[in-house]
């Protein structure tokens, strides 16, 4: 119908001349890539001179490498687990702020505060996360400010889980927020106001109410910041130490370090199919369908 | 039993914006009181100060006797039927109507239970299990009215709830909702826009105008003794004819005016050689052709039926418009458009009230 659309507006000439364009834009950008990256991770890693030999033949080698090295398990497992508490940190300090910017805050309160938490995403997200890296640094202005107040007696090591952490929520509470904030304006207020009158408790009125009115924006949200979490390089890169290895590290050594692409493809694709697991999970678990998060 | 409710010298002041001015009433316990005023007057605003959504920047609100200063929404002895409805889209009939209950902790069969019950009382029965969505306008309007009750409220307050009803709906549910009062001697206070709503349900309507309470009173003693002006204009049809006041005699002020000089019934605070207003209903309004007392000259303008009545409209020589109406017998003698007639009026259905605010 689209198709039919698009010809009698632009007419058979222009029209199949667009056709063409994006099924080219298609095959050549996502298509081809992702089908030599199939490719590959189903190839050995061999020597030039071996390629077309008898050595290579297609195998499940790479993927099964992930399972069989307890390290890169190890990471692999924390990287799905520290994306799943990124989200729900993230949720848990975004709903309220949602909440409240979208029902208790006065017009220019909440015009406010969304200025307030843009401005700083103007700046580029390598810079953002510098600018924590300089905060949570050993001699950083944190610990300083900690000792002065008597938290603290000793400067804290941050950089590792805590900085990772830290750094990703900031780095996708806006993906978080917009959906939720969103889909809670929508809400009637009488609807909060009639639940209220009729005695529930601000608990209730969120379980009953407002948690189910919003939840394909929480659906949404939490989507996003899994996704960009798992998918997440700069945060772990310049927030981490040795011990939070982020699991795109993994594959940024493949490729470009350990100079094997085919184990670099096959773990690329794992963590593909996890995220698109989640996506999947994710929607089953709020039982909201496709369409309704692509609004 | 209801709780009456006393409002005690309620203001409330948004920002720059006098919502309610210094407002007393009494409303009594299982009475149906209605607030009636044009949108914009502060009745929305009234209605929540007593429902506990908001407090009043100064006064008191008593419910039952009770002081409710400072007792927030979900502890009052209130339930209130938004102007929207406000029902809750993603819960099914009957979980919307024992919300409340639910709130309260009452376990799920009895909520069940009593949900049916109430969708007995609203006509409703088997309907608990479908969704708000797939309900009509006016099956909607009793849900809201159910999930109201469904709490035992001692004072139900309904915003406009028929407002976006059709004319024949609503005025079926006018009755409903008088039925339902009376059967369940809750104390409803029931705000509205519409003079026919308000005076067809109410034992008592409260007029209001620009956050000012006009007067409370009866249907049948505001449409016959406004107090002010505004109630004049505001219920109902009225002629008006601007003047000077000559003087007041047992509780008859004669009065004149460009169309000549009259007596009627002298309004409170109405004194000698004071400008006032004389306020004339059309169906008080004979018309006749020859002078009478109190009558004044005008020629006709047209004649529009109205089924049981037909409406006459008059020029004065001044060039005012005036209109009167003739009960259906009197048609076959009605005056042509463009002939002279007198029109003229009982001294003690006509009324003079102050040009000013008329309070006093
Ligand atoms: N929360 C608020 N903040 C500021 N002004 C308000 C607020 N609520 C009401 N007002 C103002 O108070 C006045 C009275 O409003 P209210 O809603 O009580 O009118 P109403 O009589 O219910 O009108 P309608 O018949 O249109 O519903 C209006 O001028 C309105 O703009
Ligand atoms: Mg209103």
């Amino acid at each position: 119908m689209a198709m039919a659309e698009l010809i009698r507006r632009f007419g058979p000439g222009l029209g199949g001349v667009i056709l063409i364009l994006v099924a080219l834009w298609i095959v050549g950008m996502v298509l081809a890539p992702n089908l030599m990256m199939l490719n590959f991770s189903l190839k050995p890693n061999l020597f030039p001179s071996e390629i077309g030999g008898p050595k290579d033949q297609y195998t499940l080698l790479n993927y099964t490498a992930l399972f069989s090295d307890p390290v890169h398990r190890a990471i692999f497992l924390k990287t799905v687990w520290g994306s799943a508490l990124v989200t729900a940190i993230t949720l848990a300090v975004t709903y309220p702020l949602a909440f409240w910017m979208a029902k208790v805050a006065s017009v220019r309160g909440a015009r406010a505060m969304l200025i307030a938490l843009i401005i700083p995403f103007w700046i580029n997200e390598v810079l953002r996360t510098l600018a924590w890296y300089i905060l949570l640094a050993f001699n950083g202005p944190l610990n300083i400010f900690l000792q002065t107040l008597g938290i603290i007696d000793q400067p804290v090591r941050w950089f590792g889980d805590t900085g990772v952490l830290a750094g990703m929520v900031y780095a996708y509470i806006l993906f978080m927020l917009f959906p939720i904030y969103n889909s809670i304006s929508t809400l009637e207020t009488a609807q909060i106001d009639a639940a209220r009158d009729l005695g529930a408790s601000t608990l209730r009125i969120h379980r009953r109410i407002v948690i189910p009115h919003a939840k394909a924006g929480i659906a949404t949200g939490c989507v996003f910041t899994f996704m960009l979490a798992a998918g997440s390089y700069v945060a772990p890169a310049l927030l981490g130490s040795p011990g939070s290895r982020w699991f795109t590290e993994i594959i940024y050594n493949w490729f470009f370090e350990g100079g094997n692409w085919n184990r670099g493809a096959a773990y690329a694709l794992i963590l593909l199919v996890l995220c698109m697991a989640v996506v999947l999970a994710a929607l089953r678990l709020f039982r909201v369908n496709l369409a309704d998060v692509a609004k | 039993m209801s709780h009456s409710v006393d409002l005690i010298d309620v203001e409330m002041v948004f920002g720059t914006v006098h919502a309610v001015r210094k407002l007393s009433a009494h409303i009594e316990a299982g009475e149906f009181f209605s607030i009636l005023g044009p949108s914009g007057c502060g009745k929305t605003t009234l209605l929540r100060l007593i429902a506990g959504f908001n407090e009043p920047t100064s006064g008191k609100v008593l419910i039952g006797g009770k002081d409710m200063a400072g007792i927030p929404a979900d502890r009052r002895p209130t339930a209130m039927i938004f102007q929207s409805l406000a029902l809750f889209p993603l819960m099914p009939v009957w979980e919307n109507i024992a919300f409340g209950l639910e709130a309260r902790g009452v376990p799920k069969a009895g909520r069940r239970k009593k949900a049916e019950e109430l969708l007995d009382l609203i006509a409703l029965p088997g309907y608990g299990n479908r969704m708000v969505h797939e309900l009509s306008g006016g099956q909607r309007q009793r849900v809201a009215i159910a999930r109201a009750l469904a709490v035992e409220p001692q004072v139900l307050l309904l915003d406009e709830p028929l407002s976006a009803l059709d004319l024949k709906l609503r005025q079926h549910m006018r009755a409903e909702l008088r039925a339902l009062q009376k059967r369940t001697g809750v104390t409803f206070v029931y705000i509205t826009h519409d003079q026919s709503e308000a005076l067809a349900m109410s034992d008592r309507v409260a007029v209001m105008e620009a956050g000012v309470l006009q007067q409370i009173a009866t249907p049948q003693e505001l449409y016959a003794n406004p107090a002010t002006p505004f109630v004049a204009r505001f219920i109902g049809e009225t002629n008006e004819i601007a003047g000077k006041v000559t003087g007041v005699e047992n509780g008859l002020a004669s009065i004149d005016t460009a169309q000549g000089s009259f007596t009627a019934r002298a309004g409170a605070g109405v004194t000698a050689g004071a400008a006032a207003t004389l306020f004339v209903r059309p169906e008080t309004m004979s018309c006749s052709r020859i002078a009478m007392p109190n009558s004044l000259p005008a020629k006709a303008v047209s004649l529009e039926y109205e089924g049981a009545l037909a409406m006459l409209r008059a020029e004065t020589d001044q060039g005012q418009v005036l209109l009167a109406t003739l009960p259906n017998r009197q048609l076959a003698d009605a005056p042509q458009p463009g002939e002279r007639i007198w029109l003229s009026f009982a001294a003690d259905e006509a009324l003079v009230m102050g040009a000013g605010d008329g309070h006093g």
